[in-house]
């Protein structure tokens, strides 16, 4: 059991991980790691098996093969020492709309097994911390899809769990209240030593994590911080605005000897070091240029580079 | 890892949790509050009177009349529509996350079930105990041991027809779908258990699906306890309570059994 008392230590800890409905392969063999502390961060489409993924962590399904273990506990054979670690936000708030804010942390407070002492002193503890004491007595089906998120948060970590898993937390929210979720994440983080694991499929949420792991069509494609992943596309990207871009994408690729390309009325050149080459760029052709930007590539550059194929952001998809 | 406040949730605590939370929404949502006990009321005033000048209860002394023949089965259908009700949320909550929540909580897969069985049922009876009430209005007088008879006849058919709704709930996502199974197969079984008309006098085979019916004997017991008309040669008050029991207790297993072979529903 040494491997036991090591692996405790692991928020999530994924091998091989296989499962199928029918013919179609949701999940081929899939494997990572989660470290304490760490942003996690699962991006794919729709149906690229995030969320069978989501629901094979949470216990809500088992795996076809491979492993699947929360703090060294295995999801198929110990689901309840899981369930007791784990905390969960599902897509859809797990509140209910007739119940005030206070009485469904209260009833879900129970189903955790919360020990009865400790329950409004925890209950009340969250409210503060999550800036929802004024709400406490107002029915959740009043309150706006952004406060809503942020109670369904204080359902999910009632218990002190030292991993959470969100499922599209950005769900419906606005960027406001999607960047003050992030920033309540961040705190609970710095406060309680918080693993998060969250599935998205919106790539400014990727942004958000330490590390990130793209998901399509069941494999997993790319595997690395955000900025390591973008950086592995190839340095920059640089374009230029131009009267006439044709003939100067033929000049810069003449004289400065570099590959130069139109995409959509504008001159384009991908190049290790875009900041280096703008002042060339400017004094060769400052007056055949109208404007001149660098860009870093950004995670759908990626998601394209490593798949072939561009990430279809199908909002009417049903998860798979 | 040190700080986790989890122990095991046990099974009181979380099926206490489950049936407050569902007298609590019951009790916010007035309008089924009223429909459900008004519209067997309705029913029962509107057919009652209806039928009264050419219904003869068969065996009976003459001047008892339909709305006291019916009265039993008034008290079944109330029963019925609150109890069937409460179990529609669980394809909503499935929907909304509550029930997702809820099965990845380390909660006993018992206490799922207990909690918003009891919660249904108790919300039915208390229902039921209401229009009890109106029982010297149909001519059968209360007494202490008729009114705990009967509740404990309707506890029996709570228990087994909200074990029924919850099993087809649990395989449904969608709240049409629901409805139905309610009116194909739910009321039919109702109408068809010597509530709405009695069993003599019928066809033999309906008259066999009469008898085959589990909630016959509920609507019997019903019927018993209140001292109201029954034919006689048909099954005691035990028998009809002993029926009622073991319809219930094998509602409430199958739907143990459905909770725990498929945790996450339908579908996904």
């Amino acid at each position: 059991m040494v491997e036991g008392v090591e692996q405790a230590a692991v928020p999530v800890q994924v091998r091989e991980l296989v499962h199928a409905y029918g013919e179609h392969r949701a999940l081929d063999r899939v494997s990572f790691q989660v470290s304490p502390g760490e942003f996690f961060g699962l991006l794919g489409p729709n149906g690229s098996g995030k969320t069978t993924l989501f629901r094979i962590l949470s216990t809500l399904l088992a795996p076809a093969s491979g492993q699947a273990s929360i703090f060294g506990y295995d999801v198929a054979a110990q689901p309840d020492a899981v369930r007791s670690r784990i905390g969960i936000v599902f897509q859809s708030p797990a509140l209910d709309d007739m119940l005030t804010v206070e009485e469904n942390l209260r009833h879900h407070a129970r189903l955790q097994g919360v020990p009865r002492r400790q329950r409004s002193q925890r209950v009340t503890e969250l409210l503060t911390s999550l800036g929802l004491s004024d709400r406490r007595r107002q029915r959740v089906g009043q309150l706006s899809g952004g406060l809503k998120r942020r109670a369904d948060l204080a359902r999910g970590i009632l218990h002190r769990p030292g991993l959470l898993l969100l499922d599209e937390p950005s769900a419906g929210l606005d960027p406001r209240a999607r960047r003050d979720l992030w920033r309540t994440l961040d705190k609970l983080r710095g406060e309680t030593g918080l693993a998060v694991m969250v599935t998205t499929h919106i790539m400014e949420e990727g942004e958000f994590c330490d590390r990130l792991a793209i998901l399509d069509e069941g494999r997993l494609v790319a595997m690395d911080t955000p900025a390591n992943l973008r950086a592995a596309v190839g340095g920059t990207i640089v374009t230029i605005r131009a009267d006439k871009p044709d003939d100067l994408a033929r000049a810069i690729c003449e004289q400065m000897k570099i590959d130069a390309r139109v995409l959509d009325g504008a001159v384009r050149i991908e190049h290790a070091d875009g900041h280096a080459l703008v002042p060339r760029l400017a004094s060769a052709f400052a007056s055949r240029m109208a404007a001149i930007t660098v860009q870093i590539p950004t995670l759908e550059d990626v998601f394209v580079q490593r798949t072939g194929h561009r990430f279809e952001d199908e909002q009417a998809g049903e998860p798979s | 890892m040190n700080g986790t406040l989890a122990a095991r949730p046990g099974l009181v605590g979380p099926v206490i949790s489950l049936l407050e939370r569902e007298i609590l929404r019951f009790v916010r949502q007035r309008s089924r509050l009223i429909s459900s006990a008004l519209q067997p009321l309705l029913f029962w005033i509107l057919l009652g009177t209806g039928f009264r000048a050419s219904f003869q209860v068969p065996g009976a002394a003459a001047g008892s009349d339909y709305l006291t023949w019916s009265f039993p089965g008034i008290l079944v259908l109330v029963i019925l529509f609150t109890a069937v009700f409460s179990t529609i949320s669980i394809i909503e909550d499935r929907q909304a996350g509550f029930l997702q929540a809820v099965l990845a909580s380390p909660v006993p897969r018992l206490a799922i079930v207990l909690g918003k069985v009891f919660g249904a049922t108790a919300l039915a009876l208390g229902e039921a105990g209401l229009v009890l009430l109106a029982a010297p209005l149909a001519g059968l007088p209360l007494t202490v041991s008729s009114i705990l008879l009967t509740l404990l006849a309707l506890a029996g058919i709570g228990l087994a027809l909200t074990g029924i709704g919850f099993c087809m709930a649990w395989r449904m996502d969608s709240t049409q779908g629901f409805h139905m199974v309610m009116n194909l197969f739910l009321l039919p079984m109702w109408l068809l258990s010597g509530a709405f008309f009695p069993l003599a006098g019928t066809a033999p085979w309906l008259r066999l699906i009469m008898e085959l019916n589990p909630l016959t004997y509920g609507v019997r017991a019903v019927r018993l306890a209140l001292g109201a008309p029954a034919a006689p040669g048909d099954p005691s008050l035990t028998l009809s309570l002993g029926i009622t029991a073991f319809f219930a207790a094998a509602t409430l297993a199958t739907a143990v059994l459905l909770v725990r072979t498929r945790a996450g529903g339908p579908g996904k």
